[in-house]
């Protein structure tokens, strides 16, 4: 069986952001009784045995985390990278420096937009320019720095700045993917999913800037799996690759897998260990065994993993089907329609976001 | 001194060193070096490990063969180059003008 590489510390789902693009749960209730310190430390501790190398910090907003210093300085010692995946609102330069000192490896800023009006419509509250003040910080003390933009809709044709407000701030790395549609983003779907001319404009941007930044950034481009033939190989196959632990202890192949009907596992009542090589929901959908047709017969089947199960589930109501993202799904009329409805609605800006509602304590 | 792009090749004077984003580290479990950045892992041979071990911004590619060849019998200088570029191009490594 193969060992976890990377570990998704989802330390809190509290946020002061209110993206309507937001991945985590729909439903909040069960997770404010947040692992503490100790029991985080002990995660990590497990982690590392099992053979984890990264670890993203991630949320809601990591650094409502009090103790994000303390989380570091360990993960550092036991020789894990560590990544801060940020919305840079609470990184005071005295934070900052701590964390530096502390050994954190690399950090990613989420920017909504290219200028204030779009990003803080987006996120739902006035957070731009604390975010590009939290991107120059990064930058002054010396770390590496990934500009993150969640694309959609109301802000793809905005790419080529994007781009550029990047370049300025210095980034190491941009990521541009394209919203997945789960969660909060599922409910905003038709108000987000772009339409073809929209991609069509957006790729030759990307295509320049990717050749005039070499050697400076790289540029990282996903595409809407809505829009692809074949899905996406979600998380690296099933329990195969990482793994993440939630707030309250609650760990998941993959961030979204909470929504399946599958029995829920915690590190408060068993090892990781035994979470990832023998438990249920773990062992599910490791693996082809599991697979239906057109899968099981498919030449792709190791490449794309029959795709996402959270999609196959939210699209079809059945976690063990193929992902509908593919051309040879029997269920991709579902995909299909969607795509069909967005090259059809109103203007992109015309749709209107509902905002996730903010929980910040 | 300027980074160079992907099209350049490595120099023998060139200075090349880890990119900001990566750290080289050995990974206990699989019993092996590997490369460490915000989203991927690369794991290395003991040649490239030994190879990006020397890869400080202080040591000019001349030199990382030169220490090399003095710890293994074989080591071609053309081949280290190779290596170096392609990782280069990946942005694993960063190389400056000597």
């Amino acid at each position: 069986m193969d060992r976890p590489f990377g570990l998704l510390a989802e330390l809190t789902y509290r946020c002061p952001l209110s993206c309507a693009y937001c991945s985590n749960p729909v439903n909040l209730t069960g997770y404010s009784d947040e692992l503490t310190t100790m029991e985080w430390q002990r995660v990590m501790a497990e982690a590392q045995e099992l053979g984890v190398l990264q670890l993203h910090l991630s949320g809601g907003e990591p650094l409502l985390r009090p103790d994000l210093v303390e989380l570091v300085d360990t993960a550092r010692q036991l020789g894990l990278y560590t990544n801060l995946v940020t919305s840079a609102l609470g990184l005071s330069r005295r934070r900052a420096e701590e964390l530096r000192a502390a050994g954190l490896d690399h950090v990613q800023v989420s920017v909504q937009a290219d200028e204030q009006a779009t990003s803080d419509r987006i996120a739902g509250t006035p957070s731009f320019k604390r975010k590009i003040d939290g991107c120059q910080l990064v930058k002054e003390l010396g770390w590496p720095l990934t500009v993150n933009v969640v694309l959609h809709r109301q802000n793809i044709d905005r790419i080529d700045a994007v781009l550029r407000l990047a370049e300025e701030l210095g980034a190491d790395r941009i990521e541009l993917a394209n919203t997945q549609y789960y969660g909060w983003a599922w409910r905003n779907r038709d108000a987000l999913l772009p339409s073809r001319a929209q991609l069509e404009q957006a790729e030759p941007v990307v295509s320049a800037a990717r050749r005039r930044l070499a050697g400076r950034m790289d540029v990282i481009y996903v595409l809407p799996d809505y829009y692809s033939r074949y899905p996406k190989p979600c998380m690296g196959g099933w329990a195969k690759r990482q793994f993440t632990v939630a707030p309250n202890g609650d760990v998941l192949p993959c961030p979204a897998a909470q929504t399946l009907p599958l029995p829920r596992e915690s590190v408060r009542e068993e090892s990781l260990a035994w979470i990832w090589t023998r438990s249920p929901l773990f062992q599910s959908f490791r693996g082809t065994d599991w697979m239906p047709q057109p899968c099981q017969s498919c030449d792709r089947r190791e490449i794309d993993f029959g795709g996402c199960r959270c999609q196959a589930f939210l699209l079809t109501g059945d976690p063990a089907r193929t992902d509908p993202v593919c051309h040879l799904s029997p269920d991709h009329h579902i995909v299909a329609d969607a795509v069909r409805a967005a090259n059809e609605d109103p203007a992109p800006t015309e749709l209107t976001l509902i905002p996730r509602p903010h929980q910040v304590r | 001194m300027g980074i160079r792009t992907v099209e350049s090749s490595v120099e023998t004077a060139s200075l090349p060193k880890l990119a900001p984003h990566v750290r080289l580290s050995f990974d206990p479990t699989r019993d092996r070096h590997v490369l460490l950045c915000p989203e991927t892992i690369v794991a290395l041979n003991t040649t490239s490990a030994a190879i990006l071990q020397l890869c400080d911004g202080r040591r000019t590619v001349a030199e990382i063969v030169a220490e090399l060849q003095e710890r293994y019998e074989q080591v071609a200088a053309d081949e280290v180059h190779t290596f170096l570029a392609r990782i280069a191009a990946k942005h694993y490594v960063e190389i400056t003008d000597g």
